[in-house]
């Protein structure tokens, strides 16, 4: 059993080191002096100064995070929405078409989800003169379509394992359906929900396929501006954005890791009581 | 307590005295119509009709997949029944939504809400009628006295023992001074001690606030304790109706005779039946059985007698009652118990008869041996026909 | 759950509100759009702008009829570059799809016979880059395989190599790139499966006598078995349709499928080839599709 596990312990460390040294990498690049790779050109900041002073970037990222907030919160309620449809509704017809359509794009392709969404957009465009233009409202919806997905499935993985008898409970004692759903439900799928919306949230900042095929001339996001200089090879600013982005989400998720810890204990605590 | 515990009673209060369901002029409470629930080919509840009357804590027995879930379901409205109808006091709630009905459920699982605290849990049903709040609070306070718990208001559900959570699951239904009460499985999660306190509790109270409760389990004991009056269930339908003494001594068959412990089966042929008294002769054996509880059943007929375990007296010289029927065997198997002593026999024709004797002297002067020849005899009144 | 005995007007009201507000949305935004790509994959392109022929005219007195054609369909197969595209892209996303079932599995095994806090911060490693920009870390290996790129620079300094090798814009770095992005998909379920395993039943079987190989072929690997099939699929699906990573790390003749209808759109303004592109994509996905929510639906049952 020794030699076996030396042999896991082993490629855990290489995928480890395979999945977080390219990333060290790019952030200590980032405060390369030297334009070119080749040389450590000693330490500088210049290239976050200079990331600050382009106001391409910044103004996609603006962009993009006001997409994010927009689409994660649609998303995440129609997501809620659908996962009740599907768990706490019963039967209606077009149950089973609406399990696929809520699951399929999870596993579409990009490029198909993007592709299909602008003809649509194009067609309504010519049927009905919206949207006018493309760009951040066609980007939002696109994105509030595959992220309300995920949603549902989070949402309705909780509300599976959430004991039923409590909604009933709450209904034998006089509340109403929707009342139900406010009092009981919604409290309880509320960690779930949150877990969707920060979902959704990456997800939208993260898109680089589907909001380019349903944006227009004029949006560009960050995911689109990254992607058209980086495609033209290794950009320094990039190094300094791709830190800061990475920074950022490190401390977010190790707070909410810890919280979640934390929360955990103090629950085992009571419990021990 | 009764004097300031925020339930109404009802107008006849207090428990059912007497046998109201033997009375044709008494109404029935909760009436039940030919009810039935399929699902698909398969009928969980299977045409059934039956009638509570005030007071009564009804008690429905089966074991898993009898239906006894599903019926209760559709007296609390979370089933729509496939057919037939539910009356309570007269009214038809057959098409009443759950929040509508006068009918409140404990959950076997509790269903405690997790997220609100005690008190919150016991005033959810109370703010859903939209009571003034001060009224609400001097409600909930007088509840949660009456299932002693006024100390923990402020706790949330996972800071409380099971046998607490139970109480708030109680506390919570009643506080809507329902007509009914549901009670699903109430005991089956509670440990062994808690269950018979917690027994004890909830038919004082039930005593003293004169709802009528129907109670849905599993275990017979239970049942035999808690009942008024048992239905014993399976495959969607009653076997059997009537108190815990009756099913216990009279059960209509086989199966409802083994539910409740032990007996002891004969296969027989009847000789001659006078109304009164059936006498029949056992297979492979000579011995003549007579028995005071029976259809009416031609000579001839084949039928099966039970006699319980305990109703057996066993002795080494052949007993000189009046009236008893007499067989005899060999010891096979003994335990002794302290209280009692159970002796298994083998019959002349070879069938193993169990007997269950109370120790009722010290050292006894009757001291059994396995392969000690035996009489075994019993009262004509003690022995009752099984139709299957 | 309850079908509630007969609700109020308000009750059915709300029951509607929760199932058709989604309902409509995604007919609107999934259901119409896929209809749509399928009819505009039958028309012609023009040079009008959209760039199609229409199926019904809109437009007055144009005389149109209903036009399809299956030309866009007849040229995927008569020009090479698409079959080449769809075969290149089915061998990448297996290929790929295999090393990250051999760089995952050892993994997901070792953390689920870590032993607890341990093995949840070994859990949050894996999830961490998912959180992080998916662009930016196929950007990183840009950075890395460079010819001026750090690995290069490592060789020439160590003296193994003189001149810089090319190890971007080639296919190895396609692979490594999704190998990179994808193997948390591959590590996750693949811990849920194991970390269910009793550990008892290996000593169970080292205890009949198995060797160590023999344990893990015939009592890890069967029970695994759900895990490895999701998380092949998890990894195959959108490896196959993948647009960044060959864009980025691919050479010019790198032209997997995604990549290709990305072009056909917007550099060829060919839209009806593009769709019919995409709607043959999509049938080649049905079938891992389908496996993979026949396997949801089993585990949630």
């Amino acid at each position: 059993m020794r030699r076996s596990s030396t042999f896991l312990y082993s490629m855990l460390c290489f995928g480890y080191a395979f999945l977080y040294i390219p990333i060290l990498v790019l952030m200590v690049y980032s405060f390369n002096n030297a334009r070119l790779a080749t040389v450590w050109g000693g330490f500088s900041t210049r290239w976050y100064s200079a990331l600050l002073e382009n106001s391409q970037i910044l103004d996609a990222a603006l962009l993009s995070l006001e997409i994010a907030l927009v689409s994660a919160t649609v998303a995440t309620g129609l997501g809620t929405l659908a996962a009740l449809g599907l768990n706490r509704m019963g039967r209606y017809r077009g149950r089973t078409v609406f399990t696929g359509m809520i699951a399929a794009p999870l596993v579409m392709p990009e490029v198909i989800t993007g592709l299909s969404l602008l003809l649509l957009f194009v067609s309504l465009q010519e049927l009905t003169g919206w949207p006018g233009s493309r760009g951040a409202n066609t980007i939002t919806i696109a994105h509030i379509t595959f992220s309300m997905a995920y949603v549902a499935v989070i949402v309705q993985s909780r509300l599976a394992a959430m004991d039923q008898s409590l909604e009933e409970a709450a209904m034998d004692l006089g509340g109403r359906p929707y009342a139900v759903t406010l009092d009981i439900t919604l409290p309880l799928i509320a960690p779930a929900m949150a877990a969707g919306w920060l979902l959704s949230f990456t997800l939208s900042l993260d898109d680089l396929v589907i909001a380019s095929f349903t944006s227009g001339a004029g949006a560009s996001t960050l995911p689109m501006v990254i992607f058209s200089k980086v495609k033209l090879g290794v950009t320094p600013e990039i190094n300094a954005l791709a830190t800061i982005i990475i920074g950022i989400v490190t401390v977010g998720v190790v707070i909410a890791g810890w919280t979640m810890l934390r929360q955990q204990r103090q629950l085992a605590n009571q419990q021990a009581r | 307590m009764t004097e300031t515990s925020g339930v109404a009673k009802t107008d006849n209060g207090g428990a059912c005295t007497g046998a109201p369901w033997k009375d044709p002029s008494q109404k029935p409470f909760i009436e039940l119509q030919s009810l039935s629930k399929r699902f698909g080919s398969f009928a969980a509840v299977d045409n059934i009709s039956l009638k509570i009357y005030r007071g009564e804590l009804f008690t429905i027995l089966g074991g898993s997949g009898c239906g006894k879930s599903t019926l209760l379901r559709m007296l609390a409205g979370f089933e729509k029944p496939s057919a037939g109808r539910i009356l309570i006091d007269g009214t038809d709630i057959t098409e009443t939504p759950p929040y509508d009905r006068p009918v409140n459920m404990m959950f076997q699982s509790y269903a405690v809400f997790p997220h609100m605290s005690v008190e919150q849990n016991v005033a959810y049903g109370l703010k859903k009628e939209k009571l003034p709040k001060g009224e609400i609070a001097q409600r909930v306070h007088e509840m949660l006295e009456l299932v002693q718990l006024p100390d923990l208001a402020r706790r949330k559900p996972n800071q409380l023992s099971g046998g607490q959570r139970q109480r708030v699951a109680l506390a919570r239904a009643l506080i809507k001074r329902p007509k009914v009460l549901l009670l699903d499985e109430p005991l089956a999660a509670l440990d062994k001690k808690l269950r018979e306190q917690t027994q004890f509790e909830l038919m004082n109270l039930q005593d003293q606030l004169g709802i009528t409760f129907v109670v849905v389990t599993h275990d017979q004991e239970e049942a035999m304790t808690l009942a008024t009056r048992i239905a014993v269930m399976e495959a969607g339908r009653f076997v059997q109706i009537g108190t815990p003494s009756e099913v216990y001594e009279f059960p209509h068959n086989r199966f409802i005779a083994d539910f409740f412990g032990k007996i002891n089966a004969f296969d027989a042929t009847v000789i001659a039946c006078d109304g009164e008294t059936l006498t029949a002769r056992l297979d492979n054996d000579d011995t003549q059985i007579r028995t005071r509880h029976a259809p009416p059943l031609e000579p001839g007929t084949r039928c099966v007698i039970g006699v319980r375990p305990e109703k057996l007296l066993i002795s080494t010289q052949a007993p000189t009652q009046e009236g008893y029927t007499v067989t005899r065997g060999v010891v096979e198997d003994l335990a002794y118990y302290g209280n009692r002593s159970l002796y298994r026999v083998r019959s002349r024709s070879g069938q193993v008869i169990q007997v269950s004797a109370q120790n009722y002297q010290r050292s006894a002067e009757l001291l059994l041996e396995w392969d000690d020849e035996v009489f075994l005899s019993w009262d004509s009144s003690c022995s009752v026909v099984l139709t299957q | 759950m309850t079908m509630v005995v007969n609700p109020g007007k308000r009750d059915r009201l709300w029951r509607s509100f929760v199932i058709a507000t989604p309902y409509l949305w995604l007919v609107l935004f999934f259901l119409v759009p896929f209809a749509i790509v399928l009819k505009i994959s039958f028309a012609d392109p023009t040079v009008a702008q959209p760039p199609f022929t229409p199926f019904f005219d809109w437009s007055a007195g144009a005389g149109h009829k209903i036009l399809a054609t299956l030309d866009n369909y007849r040229f995927l197969l008569e020009d090479q570059l698409y079959l080449v595209s769809y075969l290149k892209s089915i061998k990448i996303a297996l290929i790929s799809t295999v090393l990250c079932l051999l760089l995952g599995f050892p993994m997901a095994y070792a953390i689920a016979l870590t032993p607890y806090p341990w093995r949840n911060l070994l859990l949050l490693l894996v999830i961490l880059p998912f959180w992080t920009s998916f662009l930016l870390r196929v950007y990183a290996w840009m950075v890395m395989l460079g010819k001026q790129g750090l690995i290069n620079n490592l060789l020439i300094s160590i003296g193994l190599i003189d001149r810089p090798l090319q190890m971007l814009y080639t296919d190895g770095a396609v692979y490594l790139g999704i190998v990179y992005t994808y193997v948390p998909f591959m590590i996750l379920p693949l811990y849920a499966t194991l970390e269910k395993l009793d550990l008892d039943l290996h000593e169970a079987a080292a205890d009949l006598g198995a060797r160590p190989l023999h344990v893990f072929r015939d009592v890890t690997l069967p029970l695994a078995m759900p895990g490895i099939i999701a998380g092949c699929l998890l990894v195959f699906i959108p490896a196959l349709g993948e647009f960044v990573i060959p864009a980025l790390l691919g050479g010019l003749d790198s032209l997997m499928i995604g990549r290709t209808l990305y072009d056909e759109f917007f550099v060829n303004r060919d839209w009806p080839l593009a769709s019919a592109v995409a709607v043959v994509l999509l049938l080649i996905l049905i079938l891992p599709i389908m496996l993979f929510q026949r396997l949801q639906r089993e585990t949630d049952t």
